[in-house]
């Protein structure tokens, strides 16, 4: 009962100061547009850890955050190896073929109105279907270990990258490649010192979808089979043994490593397109 | 429009004729490997024969896929494990229930943080953080927490009998997939919404105030017709992750029913066809339901003078 008494008014305090903070004159600081999430988030895992304390949730039902805590901190090998098996060998070697592979098309297909008018449409439709359902199949052809999953990601971010792709590509306006032409600009030399340039901020509107899709294609993928490592297998296994705690430590991986991909996406995307309006402040 | 007719079917025309080159390539190894071991020599019209109708290919033609496809919704009954529409069927009412739900959460929660100042300081960074994570991977552990727990059927099983006088297969661990579905069409439609319901600008804003209207005035005459176009895109987004959901759910959940439960079983016992059935059926499930939202959503924004 103190547990969940505690609770309570931790959470009206919390909920009081962000309400205080976010209406104060401090408010568009930097500062308090940090704390004030900050503090949500802290008020979840103390609400959480107290309920779960309070009311005597067993931890094959929900495990409080500590116990998680305390989970990745015994297991980082064990963690940091599905990382690799996962992340790296899997969603980030996929990321890389299947984007590349997507800007490369992209640059073919753009030559082509023909094939631009028959291949967007195309493109747009399979990049709304639910690809993950590839899975099974590619886990067949190219077996249980990293490059099956590297295959499903490959498939599932080449659609939307190729239409972000093809449509930065369209970015130049007529007047800016009359300009280049004037200066006798070859093909080569509009594409890198104009159009590329251009359709940076598409390109990388599609590369930053794509982290989060590679990350799902690894784990999924590894729901259909894999060797004995992996974050999907590890967080399936688990399960099956009712060992929460080492699910929720896989998940908090998780969440770490696809923020952590998207953040540096972003930071790229930051540094290349500096002169776009909406890096503006 | 009709000028995209032609060029979509001739690149759809050119999938064709690769498929159909790929599954002869990718078949061809077994047909050589059974040859060879009877001692024969396999012509090229043998070897096209042979690749294009196999029990168990490597790749299926696409005929061999219309023909299951055709098989497991027309020629099975509608209620038996075989048949593709039972399993559509349980897929597409997990994806429905949680896209409603997920959905309704998430323009509930985009209202409260488009009024409340301290809401969309603290809810909303995280909201954006939480597109980054891949929050599937937690659908394994949803689904056998909750059959766990016990709560696996939406209504449970005195309501379902005393509404329909038996429980429907359907409904049978129907809850722990539409939370999943719901959850993935969540967070899309908060972040449109927050975006739609801020679209209006200041000129507007500052006009409903020499109006003297008050907050919900502006939101029902202002706000919430303005955010029409960006909701319908999120429920389109919203749609397709309830669907991918329901499916990925369903790799985890018992009794092993429904498209994404067809994929594996098929991907246990190497039913190349059946996956592929199943994955086509899916990819018209999620074409179906995009296509009806994008219908109605054509048709009221034409009501609403908004198609540009």
């Amino acid at each position: 009962m103190m547990w969940v008494v505690g609770v309570l008014i931790f959470w009206v305090a919390a909920y009081a100061l962000n309400i205080w903070l976010s209406n104060s004159k401090w408010r568009n600081t930097r500062a308090v547009k940090f704390a004030v999430p900050a503090i949500f988030g802290i008020t979840i895992l103390v609400i959480w850890e107290g309920l779960v304390r309070g009311l005597q949730v067993p931890s094959v039902i929900l495990p409080p955050p500590t116990m998680i805590a305390a989970k990745v901190a015994e297991s980082i090998p064990i963690l940091w190896g599905d990382l690799v098996q996962t992340f790296v060998k899997g969603a980030l070697t996929g990321y890389i073929i299947g984007c590349g592979a997507a800007v490369i098309t992209a640059i073919l297909i753009d030559r082509s109105p023909f094939l631009q008018r028959g291949l967007m449409p195309v493109g747009n439709f399979i990049a709304a279907l639910p690809i993950i359902g590839t899975a099974p199949i590619l886990v067949m052809w190219f077996g249980f270990d990293w490059q099956s999953k590297a295959a499903v990601v490959v498939v599932m971010v080449f659609f939307p990258m190729l239409v972000n792709t093809v449509q930065g590509l369209k970015a130049t306006d007529q007047m800016q490649r009359d300009l280049m032409r004037t200066y006798a600009g070859s093909y080569w030399q509009t594409l890198f010192k104009l159009r590329l340039p251009a359709a940076m901020p598409a390109i990388f509107n599609g590369l930053k979808i794509a982290t989060t899709l590679a990350l799902i294609g690894a784990i999924v993928a590894e729901f259909f089979g894999s060797p004995t490592r992996g974050m999907g297998f590890r967080i399936s296994v688990e399960v099956g043994r009712l060992g929460l705690d080492m699910v929720w430590a896989e998940i908090f991986v998780a969440a770490l490593a696809g923020s952590a991909f998207y953040g540096a996406v972003a930071m790229l995307e930051k540094g290349i397109t500096f002169w776009h309006p909406s890096q503006r402040r | 429009m009709n000028k995209s007719i032609i060029p979509v079917l001739t690149v759809v025309a050119m999938i064709m004729v690769i498929w159909y080159a790929a599954s002869i390539w990718m078949n061809s190894k077994w047909v050589y490997d059974q040859a060879a071991r009877a001692g024969e020599e396999v012509s090229f019209s043998e070897l096209v024969k042979d690749t294009w109708s196999q029990d168990r290919p490597v790749l299926p033609a696409p005929h061999q896929i219309v023909q299951e496809l055709y098989k497991s919704t027309v020629l099975k009954k509608v209620t038996s494990k075989r048949s593709l529409v039972f399993h559509g069927w349980i897929t597409l009412s997990a994806t429905l229930l949680g896209f409603i739900f997920g959905t309704g959460m998430g323009i509930l929660l985009a209202i409260g943080i488009v009024h409340n100042r301290a809401m969309d300081m603290s809810v909303m960074p995280w909201a954006i953080a939480s597109q980054t994570v891949p929050i599937i991977a937690i659908a394994p552990m949803i689904v056998v927490v909750m059959s766990t727990i016990g709560a696996t059927d939406f209504l449970g099983k005195g309501a379902a009998t005393a509404l329909f006088g038996y429980q429907p297969a359907f409904m049978q661990g129907l809850l722990p997939k539409a939370v999943i579905a719901a959850y993935l069409s969540f967070f899309p439609v908060v972040v449109g919404m927050v975006k739609g319901l801020r679209s209006p600008d200041n000129m507007q804003l500052d006009l409903l105030k020499t109006y003297n209207a008050s907050k919900a005035r502006t939101f029902w005459s202002l706000r919430l017709p303005s955010s029409t176009p960006y909701l319908f895109t999120s429920l389109k987004i919203g749609m397709a992750g309830a669907l991918v959901g329901a499916i990925v759910s369903e790799l985890s959940a018992s009794p092993l029913r429904g498209l994404g439960a067809r994929m594996l079983t098929g991907s246990y016992y190497g039913q190349t066809i059946q996956i592929w059935a199943a994955l086509f059926a899916a990819a018209a499930m999620a074409a179906t339901l995009v296509g009806i939202i994008g219908m109605i959503e054509r048709y009221s924004l034409q009501r609403m003078g908004m198609v540009k």
